[in-house]
């Protein structure tokens, strides 16, 4: 099927399908969400006006049979850090679109009245429908409510109450094969999509395949490629422990920030591990290993039962797993997947949303270790908007302010996530230079900094920081834009043949002749639009830093501080 | 123990735990070698990740000493 822009303009409530423009041609995923976002909003515009657009895209190989190639871009300018934004998650809406034809889908303008709308994609289009029954819903009954009105294969993209007030860390749900969430997590997008009166996109199921140039040369790579991610042994233990396998060494690096970033090792670590974890979903008879997309060969993600073996959470990950646990004290698994599953419902990021708590803790709101206190607060102020519930949906740097707090880890008003950046220094590096805010999947050097994968770099040194994390962040640019979960890097970072299959799958679907340098050069070029928006929007070099405490305020156990001078930092955007 | 032996903390990680312990002190003679003591817990270096002496990263070939903390990982992931 031809491949279109479903353009839907909310003022006016009106819909267009246009022709892929050529300069868009040979984008997808993040390249895409963050070119068009580029071209058509103002730099300068308040991001939850008539003047932000919010953009979703599938990558270029997802509908394709290629592994792990299910992943859905949405960009917007974010109301959280008033950067460009691109947030991705799997679920089956990328693929789903990819197979309707549909390149992106730009949401423009705001209604005039308060009414809220629905969009319905099919291979015709869009439709737009005022929506009543499902408003002020949580996601999971938003999600059972469109599989009642229309099927359980529909795709639905969907936010909470969160994003209906249009808080600052509201994300947007999508759902995956088992009618669960996944969640493009970052930035607030979901108040973007509250703020144009979307509360969810259908997207209907349809046999359209995508098309491929060269069929054979595509089974090929694909062959290859699979096998390069089946092989590797990250794959393996992710499949098995999940993300959250990282407690335990992040904690044995003494880079786990703990009880609002003040310590880098964190006592109950093991209570909360990824082993402890698979031993706790063992036993309950949930599953240790679940895919978020058809076709992921690698499976990180999990069923976590509660108790009495009823389904509690899935996509539990390390980010969220630590941000709950060590950062808030709070030991206990079956509070923090309540925390978790209480986050998806009401549509707001795991991450801030628990930095944040960490910070109200600090400022004596409650107790740390108050597993149960942060649940009450999820469920009574964050998810009915009371005055508290919406100082802290609008994240860590809200609270701060609100709180008196000045220990409050965040880089352009987004929340630093699970890794040190005194006890990680390459991590610093991208927290203060990725184009987004503090976000650890921007430019990975854990990898190598910590997990010995693509080389290794001592994590306390100043040496080769910059190179790292640059060199990271173009590839992760590039891969963001393929429909890949970002998980293929390990075998792209150890396994030779893996790359080049990856290059060899575009080039047979789109009948091109890239090159490995093209890629890269995909990756510096998506950085620079990037970029160059947010100066537009008023940001320079000063805004890429850490906070101030990170430079005065030594941590356990190898007492370090943040000492990579700001000069240094500026040297990153050499290329 | 004597002079020319040390206790080691030794801490698995993963699926090296299966079978065997989380952390246990153990005696080694003096020279020991990260890779021999690796060996000694019936693991093949080759399947090691990563080693950690007192939360600083090592080499296989490295000799703790005594009181040391050895980690030793499987190769993991995540993020
Ligand atoms: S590895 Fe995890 S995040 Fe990546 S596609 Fe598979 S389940 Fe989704």
């Amino acid at each position: 099927m031809a491949e279109q822009i479903y353009r839907v303009n909310m003022t006016n409530l009106t819909t267009s399908t246009e022709p892929v423009p050529d300069k868009w041609m040979g984008l997808g995923g993040r390249g895409l969400t963050s070119t068009i976002v580029a071209d058509e909003v103002v730099p300068t515009c308040h991001p939850l006006g008539s003047k932000n657009k919010l953009v979703v895209a599938p990558g270029l190989l997802s509908g394709t049979v290629a592994a792990n190639s299910g992943r859905l871009s949405v960009g917007a300018k974010s109301p959280l850090t008033g950067t460009i934004k691109e947030a991705n998650a799997g679920g089956t809406a990328a693929q789903m679109l990819a197979k309707l034809g549909c390149k992106a889908l730009i949401i423009e303008g705001l209604p005039k009245n308060d009414i809220w709308y629905t969009l319905q994609i099919s291979k015709d289009g869009v439709t737009i429908q005022e929506e009543k029954e499902l408003i002020g819903k949580g996601n999971f009954a938003v999600v059972a409510g469109i599989g009642k009105r229309t099927s359980a294969k529909h795709g639905v993209m969907t936010i909470g109450p969160a994003g209906e007030m249009k808080m600052l860390s509201a994300n947007i749900s999508i759902k995956d094969p088992d009618s669960h969430l996944r969640s493009s997590g970052r930035g607030g997008l979901g108040a973007v999509m509250g703020s144009k009166k979307v509360k969810c996109i259908i997207i209907e199921p349809t046999d359209a395949k995508v098309e491929i140039v060269d069929q054979e040369k595509f089974k090929e790579a694909n062959r290859t490629f699979t096998k390069a991610l089946v092989d590797n042994p990250i794959s393996q233990a992710l499949g098995t422990y999940g993300t959250n396998v990282l407690v335990n060494i992040i904690n044995e690096s003494g880079a786990l920030p703990t009880k609002n970033f003040t310590g880098g090792q964190f006592d109950g670590h093991e209570e909360i591990s990824g082993e402890t974890m698979h031993d706790i979903i063992v036993e309950r008879e949930g599953k240790p290993r679940h895919n978020c997309h058809k076709g992921c060969v690698i499976q990180c993600s999990q069923i976590y039962n509660d108790k009495d073996k009823k389904y509690k959470t899935s996509g539990f990950e390390y980010e969220s797993i630590w941000a709950m646990g060590a950062d808030c004290c709070v030991d206990n698994l079956d509070h923090i997947a309540e925390a978790d599953h209480l986050m998806d419902d009401i549509g707001i990021d795991s991450i801030e949303t628990s930095v944040a708590m960490g910070v109200a803790m600090e400022g004596g709101l409650l107790a740390f270790g108050d597993g149960e206190g942060i649940c009450r607060i999820l469920r009574e102020d964050v998810g009915k908007g009371t005055p508290l519930g919406r100082i802290i949906g609008c994240g860590a740097g809200s609270v701060g302010r609100a709180f008196g707090v000045t220990r409050v880890p965040v880089v352009k008003n987004q929340a630093i996530p699970a890794y040190d950046p005194r006890a990680i220094k390459g991590m610093g590096i991208t927290y203060a230079t990725s184009t987004q805010g503090a976000d650890h999947t921007m430019g990975y050097t854990i990898a190598t900094n910590i997990l010995g994968v693509g080389g290794s770099v001592d994590p306390l040194s100043q040496e080769g920081q910059v190179e790292l994390s640059r060199n990271l962040q173009i590839a992760t640019a590039a891969i963001d834009s393929t429909g890949m979960c970002l998980f293929i890097a390990f075998a792209a970072l150890d396994d030779a043949t893996c790359l080049p299959a990856l290059v060899d799958m575009i080039n047979a679907r789109f009948g091109a002749d890239l090159t490995a340098e093209d890629v890269t050069n995909l990756g510096i070029s998506i950085l620079k639009t990037e970029r160059a928006f947010n100066e537009a929007a008023g940001f320079t070099s000063k805004d890429d830093r850490l906070p101030e405490f990170f430079y005065e305020e030594p941590i356990a156990p190898h007492n370090v501080v943040w000492d990579i001078p700001d000069e240094e930092l500026d040297k990153f955007w050499n290329f | 123990m004597n002079r020319n032996e040390i206790s080691v903390t030794v801490k698995l990680f993963a699926f090296f735990r299966e079978n065997r312990f989380k952390q246990q002190e153990q005696t080694f003679p003096a020279t020991i070698t990260v890779r021999e003591i690796v060996q000694r817990q019936g693991i093949d270096p080759e399947e090691v990740g990563v080693t950690m002496i007192n939360s600083r990263h090592c080499t296989l070939d490295q000799t703790p000493v005594q009181g040391d903390q050895l980690a030793i990982f499987p190769v993991i992931g995540g993020g």
